[in-house]
């Protein structure tokens, strides 16, 4: 049981590259810390750093109010579950999770017991003296997860450890990994780079870009009011619309002085002839319609004359806007639509997009 | 593999026919000679079907030798073989088991010039630094020695290598899963490394093995006391002999008895070495 804090961490490799450029992240006790962003973000750096695979350059990193940037992993008190699972493969199962204990000195009585409770947990029982090359992935992975819990570590880390299982698996694990963190009350920290995965686990969510935190919180508070636009646009599936607005009609709409960037997610439209007091709407054109069942994604582009938006910086094509209605119900691809959105669904941004403008 | 039909079949089928009798007649040929008479073989009268003579040939090969003047029991001279293919095989393979183990998971000073001096030395086979490997195992004192036979044959670019290549295929994580298990470098070597290496060491000591019982140049320039000589020279020696009829049957027992260690080692191993060969599970 423990706090992880880290304390504008940075590390810098010795080709020059920074990967981590000074982060600040506080995991209470017993919490269940996500890290997500796109590859290359450092989150899985990150990840290593704390668990001592990789050398800190700068900052400091706090586990139960212990420094530990000189320890050895083995000594900090932490379990790792990698996204290969890294499984000895040499070792039957009651081995692989046996090893790390018996390097500890623990006497074998003991090493049974944890072992045998560990595999009941994870019912992996009657698999014990397999190879891991005799067990599914998903086998494989509980394996990796059973390595972790035997040794009743201060703090789980996992490494995108779901990635390499199939969509399925991937989801009864995920609910699998919340309720044995929930009753082990371990404090964990988990990188991913699926978002609805991250959104599901965590009740702290990191969101990390370009070595940096763009934003700390709770998911849905992240959700509701992400703070720039790349927080906006990588947290929610499909992705926030975003168009770039000039001054005069921020001011006259939204009673704003900026140019900016306005935000509305998918499912924040409805298909309307009227316009919300304070909303906006939007002539569109429908593209393509994906259907997924319980819910209908509308593809539209915004009409030339319509010039109360400009081109879209980066998420999607010119002009290009998703909408998420209810049922399978869709206007046909070519009908010219009108949607809108209501006043309190807008998200505004700087014209840089790192800023959240509250009006 | 696609199945051939009627002649084609045939065709192929005679072909392999073919190449089999080609290599194995020689060794029949040995096989029977070493059960005749001598005096027939001498005359040229070589029969092709194995003559009655195969317990006392291969007695008199085992534990006495010819009757010329290096008389030596084949026996005796099997076991220098053995010793030194051993040695070499065994040395081979834990010295380049170690050396590769610290260029591949070490960081220290001159690693990549270290790894390249290893790498230069395969251009330098014992035949081209024998002058100076003589003198120094001379100077050493040791000559007519089983580590005088063995050493110089034991450092090897080869395994290393090989050991290197299998290394860097083993994913990064079973280190960082070792070393957050509590493992020390030691302890992932031997609890990790070393099974994972299983067999791939099978195989490179069915090869090293067959290589070291196969040396010839090298015991025969060290090895001046007759009880010193290994099997590849002494089948040399019998047959020099000026001063005497070469005894044929003996020298056939003993070509005969120096297939058999190569043949049960690559028979005994041969599951793992061809493991070793085409696994790629980690």
């Amino acid at each position: 049981m423990a706090n992880v804090t880290l304390r504008n961490v940075r590390k810098t490799y010795p080709g020059g590259f920074e990967a981590i450029k000074g982060v600040n992240v506080d995991v209470g006790d017993g919490q269940f810390c996500v890290l997500v962003g796109p590859s290359g973000c450092g989150k899985s750096t990150l990840l290593r750093m704390v668990a001592g695979l990789e050398t800190v350059t700068g900052g400091e990193i706090d586990i139960g109010g212990r420094i530990v940037n000189q320890v050895e992993p083995a000594d900090r008190d932490i379990a790792m579950v990698f996204q290969n699972y890294a499984l000895y493969p040499h070792m039957s199962v009651f081995n692989n999770m046996a090893y790390g204990l018996r390097n500890r000195g623990m006497k074998e009585a003991e090493v049974k017991t944890r072992v045998e409770e560990a595999a009941r947990v994870l019912e992996l029982s009657p698999m014990l003296e397999r190879k891991p090359r005799q067990l599914s992935g998903g086998q494989r992975q509980r394996v990796a997860m059973g390595r972790a819990i035997v040794r009743q570590p201060k703090v789980f880390l996992f490494d995108e450890p779901l990635s390499n299982l199939d969509a399925k698996l991937r989801i009864a694990m995920r609910v699998e990994i919340r309720k044995l963190q929930r009753r082990l009350n371990t404090t964990s920290i988990y990188v991913t780079h699926d978002q609805l995965e991250a959104m599901t686990l965590a009740d702290v969510l990191v969101v990390m870009n370009g070595g940096q935190v763009e934003q700390v919180g709770n998911p849905l508070a992240i959700y509701e009011k992400p703070a720039t636009t790349f927080v906006a646009s990588f947290i929610g599936a499909p992705p926030m619309n975003l168009m770039s607005i000039r001054a005069e009609e921020i001011k006259s709409q939204l009673g704003s002085t900026e140019a900016g960037i306005l935000g509305i997610r998918p499912e924040d439209f409805v298909i309307t002839d009227q316009t919300p007091a304070g909303g906006v709407a939007l002539p569109l054109t429908v593209e393509a319609i994906e259907r997924v069942g319980a819910e209908t994604f509308v593809y539209g582009t915004r009409q030339q004359d319509e010039q109360r938006v400009a081109a879209t910086p980066g998420e999607l094509p010119p002009g290009e806007v998703i909408v998420r209605i209810p049922g399978s119900e869709a206007p046909p691809i070519g009908e010219r639509i009108r949607v809108a959105a209501m006043r309190a669904k807008l998200h505004l941004f700087s014209g840089d997009g790192r800023t959240r403008i509250e009006a | 593999m696609v199945e051939e039909e009627g002649f084609r079949r045939y065709v192929a089928h005679a072909i392999l026919w073919i190449g089999i009798a080609i290599v194995a007649f020689p060794v029949y040929i040995a096989i029977v000679a070493s059960t005749q008479d001598n005096a027939l073989i001498a005359n040229g009268q070589m029969s092709l079907l194995p003559g009655g003579h195969f317990f006392e040939v291969y007695y008199q090969t085992i534990f006495v030798g010819t009757s010329g003047s290096t008389r030596e029991p084949v026996g005796n001279m099997m076991l220098n073989s053995l010793v030194m293919a051993l040695l070499i095989a065994v040395g081979k393979i834990a010295i380049s088991i170690i050396s590769a183990y610290a260029i591949v998971y070490f960081r220290f000073p001159f690693r990549m010039p270290i790894f390249w001096i290893i790498f230069i030395t395969l251009m330098l086979p014992v035949e081209v630094r024998i002058y100076p490997t003589y003198k120094i195992v001379a100077d050493l004192h040791m000559l007519d020695s089983y580590a005088g036979l063995a050493l110089p044959l034991i450092a090897s670019a080869t395994a290393t290598l090989l050991f290197r290549q299998f290394f860097m295929t083993v994913p990064d994580e079973l280190l960082e899963a070792s070393r957050i298990d509590g493992a020390g470098p030691l302890r992932f070597f031997w609890d990790t490394l070393l099974p994972l290496s299983r067999t791939n060491m099978a195989a490179l000591f069915v090869i090293l093995f067959i290589l070291g019982w196969n040396q010839y140049l090298w015991p025969l320039l060290i090895t001046t006391r007759d009880d010193m000589q290994t099997i590849q020279v002494g089948i040399r020696k019998m047959i020099t002999t000026t001063d005497a009829l070469t005894e044929w049957p003996i020298v056939m027992a003993t070509a005969v008895l120096a297939m058999l260690p190569p043949v049960f080692v690559v028979v005994a191993m041969q599951k793992l070495f061809v493991r070793g060969l085409v696994e790629t599970e980690k």
